[in-house]
């Protein structure tokens, strides 16, 4: 069936054009007009948003997991030597599912929280999803660029109009640190373009460049990918983003558009510039491993809970990148599967901290304590996305983390010591997060009449919570659809380093 | 070549001259003519477009002046250029009080010297193009006489255009003293094989007072002031037409006449982009006033056009064009906008001005966000187009640091125009704005369309367009 990667894709747009018309077909002036607006806006939002997941599905279905190549192509001539080219491999094809199902429950968060301006809130979800769902599906450089810079508008404006106090400072960084790396990236994909004379992602897989050019365009590309992972000492900007964005915002933030860093990593680093690759391992080992450790003793030492989690992604992104660059089919296998398992798992986490900012409008952690007394069900949620933050076995943090390290330990066994230390320190700031807010005596009285989950809550919370479980116990339903793809894409990678 | 046949090849420029006279005279005896007067002259403008678009092409007037695609394809795109800052203009005017009916026919004979300019084939009537040309923008900069800094931009920007008139005429005449001709393809001849001391010695005053005309840093420096000063409409008009006109002329000069001194000149183009770059990506943070900011913006955008020529080729000059057909599209879009503004009869021209516009007005807003985000590079706006050609011929030419200089230079000023976003959607309202005049808000609208989406699709037809004007000049 082709086209259903430009449905899935455009899918949101029918949304955005809805809701653009219910802005024109209401009358501002009559009584109440304006709440039964932002009522329409919400349920089409919602309404789109699980029309594109069940798309998405669909799309899963669909995929035949035998095939390494792209599947479901779209080819069609622009201008220039450009081509509108669509396709997804295994690689890719389950970060689409990942993007549409994130997306109804940011959706569903911000029902109540999100009182001012709500159409263009929600138009600016809509275009978002657009934007990343076609970054991992664009198949030609300069569509994938378009992709992936224009969604820095939606997201800039999403922290920019709808943020804490600090926002503005905090969208200007988070614009000008991706712009920077990105200019970079241009740079390289233009020179590729005039080099290959081609801008066809497939094509230029297998266009041998030379390697001093090698070297050049995979510093450009990681300058981009680095900054969107993001990798220290280049993450900065996520801690402040991520604290001044609304709950949906850092949902969208950690949950997917830091995994644009690491499936570029995979699409574009190790195929087209395996030497450069290879030749830099060691470097993206050595980062990824003080991401591990030191951004994990400073999320020890955060006081505001979002900075916290904000910060474990940093480290467990670190993990990502490590089995990226360990360049064997175990360590690849276990970045895709980190990415979509940080992303249920920081996307619910943020949410966690959400439920208590709604009630309580701090972040505060010594602001809270003893919160089981009144919030069991809460307490329960919260505990089970710890534990999968940690890594428990039994939940899908588990898989990622072992198998990064399993493959890493291959290729750099030092590498894999060093980052073991930070399963540990992981688990020494999360609890320490959940003890400090879950447990303890009930000290503060602003928290005497704290309520538990409402059924709006439980509604979000509950798929997100199937999903951690079913990715922990039954991790082959994504290798089955990711092996062969990344068998292909590591024996392209060995033969090409000669090893 | 017969007389006749010269003529037909300076049909758009007899149109032009013709309707312009016409024009004078309905004026003087009808100065209220009012809405048929301005259609009138959109339709000279229309005429001109579509004589310049099918007319005959050749050399006549003993090699003076060239009707080629490349002449045809920027007259095109000056002619439309112009013909929307007419009705822009006439109501802005109209509201301020100011009944002139002369604007419409110096915007003519401005279009007509440009027009010149990009037919020019030697030293003669280019300097007659350019002369032409900016004796009508010095008029048009002046045009709201009750206001003292529209006055002082008219005169201004006369003592400095001056200036620039009398670089390049000692540099045409240093050139033709030293080549013996004043015909470029005679001075190719001359030339071929590298330029000897004195005739580069002309090359640089001409490449100087050209740098000055389009604004290019080290002689950007009359730009901010001009463009603050005079009136919003007149800006809109002069920082688009004109500039393609100058580069046009630019690259005619440089690959007809001087294409044996390359490596020459190409040295003296790159320094002079990155300048442009670089000045306009720093001096711009600190402005408040926003056609200050946008006087910036396009000294740096003019930047790159040069890197494009500057990479040389028929891609870098493809890549040139195209560059500024996108560019005009921005600029022209950004100061209709402005011109459609005002809060209690006031023009709205600080960037503080424009806090909380997107409550108030949210369709201009919505319009000069995308000019910002187009002027920042930001795909899938036109802007971003127009660099991706510039900086694909200047990496494909070998020119990788000037690019990637130039990549970083559109950080830095992508802070300035994010500035503007951020005040237009997050700061809190200043209060109502008066209603938009009708004119400038479709054709801000319009344009902002024009910006993103349409570009998407319409670049596939100017990609064959710019690709034939670029071939027009003998290189591919």
């Amino acid at each position: 069936m082709s086209g259903l990667l430009s449905l899935v894709t455009f899918a949101p747009l029918i949304g955005i054009a809805a809701i653009l018309l219910l802005r024109f077909a209401v009358n501002p002036r009559a009584a109440g007009a304006e709440a039964k607006a932002n009522d329409a806006a919400r349920w089409i939002a919602l309404a789109t948003t699980l029309a594109v997941f069940a798309l998405s599905v669909l799309l899963v279905v669909k995929f035949d997991p035998n095939n390494p190549g792209f599947q479901f192509v779209e080819d069609m001539p622009w201008f220039a030597g450009l081509h509108y080219r669509m396709g997804v491999d295994g690689i890719s094809v389950l970060f689409v599912p990942l993007t549409a199902f994130l997306m109804p429950l940011c959706i569903a968060a911000s029902w109540k929280t999100i009182e001012n301006r709500v159409l263009e809130y929600m138009i600016a979800f809509l275009a978002l999803e657009t934007l990343v769902i076609g970054v991992f599906c664009a198949l030609d450089l300069v569509l994938f660029y378009i992709f992936f810079e224009f969604g820095l508008v939606p997201m800039f404006l999403i922290i920019g109009v709808w943020g804490g106090k600090n926002r503005v400072y905090a969208a200007y960084k988070f614009f000008l640190y991706t712009l920077l790396g990105s200019v970079l990236m241009l740079a390289a994909i233009l020179a590729m373009i005039g080099i290959a004379h081609t801008s066809s992602i497939p094509e230029l897989m297998t266009f041998n460049f030379s390697p001093a050019l090698q070297t050049w365009l995979w510093l450009a590309f990681f300058a981009s990918f680095a900054v969107k992972m993001p990798m220290w000492p280049v993450h900065t900007w996520l801690p402040d983003a991520h604290v001044e964005a609304p709950t949906a915002g850092s949902v969208i933030l950690a949950g997917i558009l830091l995994k644009l860093g690491g499936y570029g990593f995979m699409r574009f680093s190790l195929p087209m510039f395996p030497d450069a690759s290879a030749q830099f391992a060691p470097l993206v080992f050595a980062l990824s491993v003080i991401a591990i450790v030191y951004t994990s003793l400073v999320a020890f030492r955060q006081t505001d809970i979002k900075k916290l989690i904000a910060y474990s992604s940093v480290a467990h992104m670190g993990f990502v990148t490590m089995g990226i660059f360990s360049g064997n089919a175990v360590g690849e296998q276990g970045a895709i599967y980190q990415m979509l398992s940080h992303g249920v798992i920081s996307g619910a986490l943020f949410l966690c901290v959400g439920v208590v900012y709604d009630r309580m409008h701090t972040r505060e952690i010594a602001f809270y304590g003893g919160l089981v007394t009144r919030m069991p069900w809460y307490a329960a949620v919260f505990m089970l996305f710890t534990m999968g933050n940690v890594g428990l076995p039994g939940t899908s943090g588990f898989v990622g983390e072992i198998l990064t390290m399993t493959g890493t330990y291959q290729a750099s066994t030092w590498t894999a010591l060093v980052a073991a230390t930070g399963v540990i320190l992981s688990a020494v700031y999360a609890l320490t997060l959940y003890r400090r807010v879950v447990f303890g005596e009930l000290v503060n009285p602003a928290l005497a009449g704290i309520t538990d989950l409402d059924w709006r809550e439980v509604a979000i919370f509950a798929p997100l919570v199937a999903a951690t479980l079913i990715l922990g116990v039954q991790p082959n339903l994504v290798f089955d659809l990711t092996q062969s793809s990344v068998d292909h894409l590591v024996a392209a990678y060995n033969a090409a380093i000669g090893r | 070549m017969s007389f006749s046949h010269d003529l037909g090849l300076a049909l758009p420029e007899l149109i032009l001259a013709g309707s312009a006279m016409l024009l004078l005279v309905w004026g003087a005896f009808a100065p209220k003519a009012g809405a048929p007067f301005t259609a009138a002259s959109i339709l000279a403008l229309a005429a001109a477009a579509i004589a310049a678009a099918n007319g005959p092409l050749g050399r006549g007037f003993a090699g003076g002046m060239v009707a080629d695609q490349a002449s045809a394809f920027a007259k095109v795109a000056i002619y439309a250029a112009s013909a929307v800052c007419i009705p822009l203009g006439q109501r802005w005017f109209e509201r301020r009080g100011v009944r002139n009916f002369e604007f419409p026919i110096l915007i003519l004979l401005a279009a007509l010297g440009m027009g010149m300019m990009t037919s020019a084939g030697d030293l003669i009537s280019l300097y007659v193009g350019v002369e032409l040309q900016s004796l009508a923008l010095y008029v048009l900069a002046a045009m709201h006489r009750d206001n003292a800094r529209a006055s002082e931009a008219g005169l201004k920007y006369f003592v400095l255009g001056a200036l620039s008139s009398g670089l390049l005429l000692y540099g045409a005449s240093l050139i033709y003293g030293f080549a013996g001709s004043t015909l470029f393809t005679d001075i190719a001849g001359a030339v071929h094989g590298g330029a000897d001391t004195g005739v580069l010695f002309g090359l640089v005053f001409l490449i100087c007072g050209l740098a000055f005309k389009v604004s290019a840093a080290p002689f950007h420096m009359w730009t901010p002031d001009v463009y603050e000063g005079a009136p919003t409409p007149v800006v809109a008009f002069f920082a688009a037409a004109p500039k393609l006109a100058a580069m046009v002329l630019f690259a005619r000069v440089l690959t007809e006449g001087f294409a044996g001194a390359v490596a020459q000149w190409s040295q003296v183009l790159v320094l002079i982009a990155l300048a442009s770059v670089v000045v306009g990506a720093f001096a711009g943070l600190a402005q408040k006033n926003l056609k200050r900011l946008w006087a910036y913006s396009s000294i740096a955008n003019v930047g790159y056009a040069i890197l494009g020529l500057a990479a040389g080729g028929a891609e870098g000059v493809q890549a040139m064009l195209v560059f500024m057909v996108l560019y005009m599209i921005d600029v022209t879009g950004f100061f209709a906008c402005l011109a459609a503004l005002s809060r209690d009869g006031r023009d709205m021209e600080t960037i503080e001005d424009m806090a909380g516009l997107f409550k108030e007005r949210p369709a201009i807003a919505l319009a000069m966000t995308a000019f910002s985000l187009s002027a920042l590079g930001l795909p899938p706006f036109s802007g971003f187009w127009a660099k991706f050609y510039v900086f694909k011929a200047a990496l494909n030419a070998g020119l990788a640091i000037p690019a990637v200089i130039g990549l970083v230079g559109s950080v830095v000023a992508a802070y300035y125009y994010l500035r503007l976003i951020k005040v237009m959607w997050f700061d809190p309202a200043k209060g109502p704005t008066d209603a938009p005049p009708m004119e400038a808000r479709a054709i801000a609208l319009v344009l902002a369309l024009f910006s993103f989406p349409v570009v998407m699709g319409a670049l596939a037809y100017l990609d064959p367009l710019a690709h034939a004007a670029a071939a027009a000049f003998g290189l591919a």
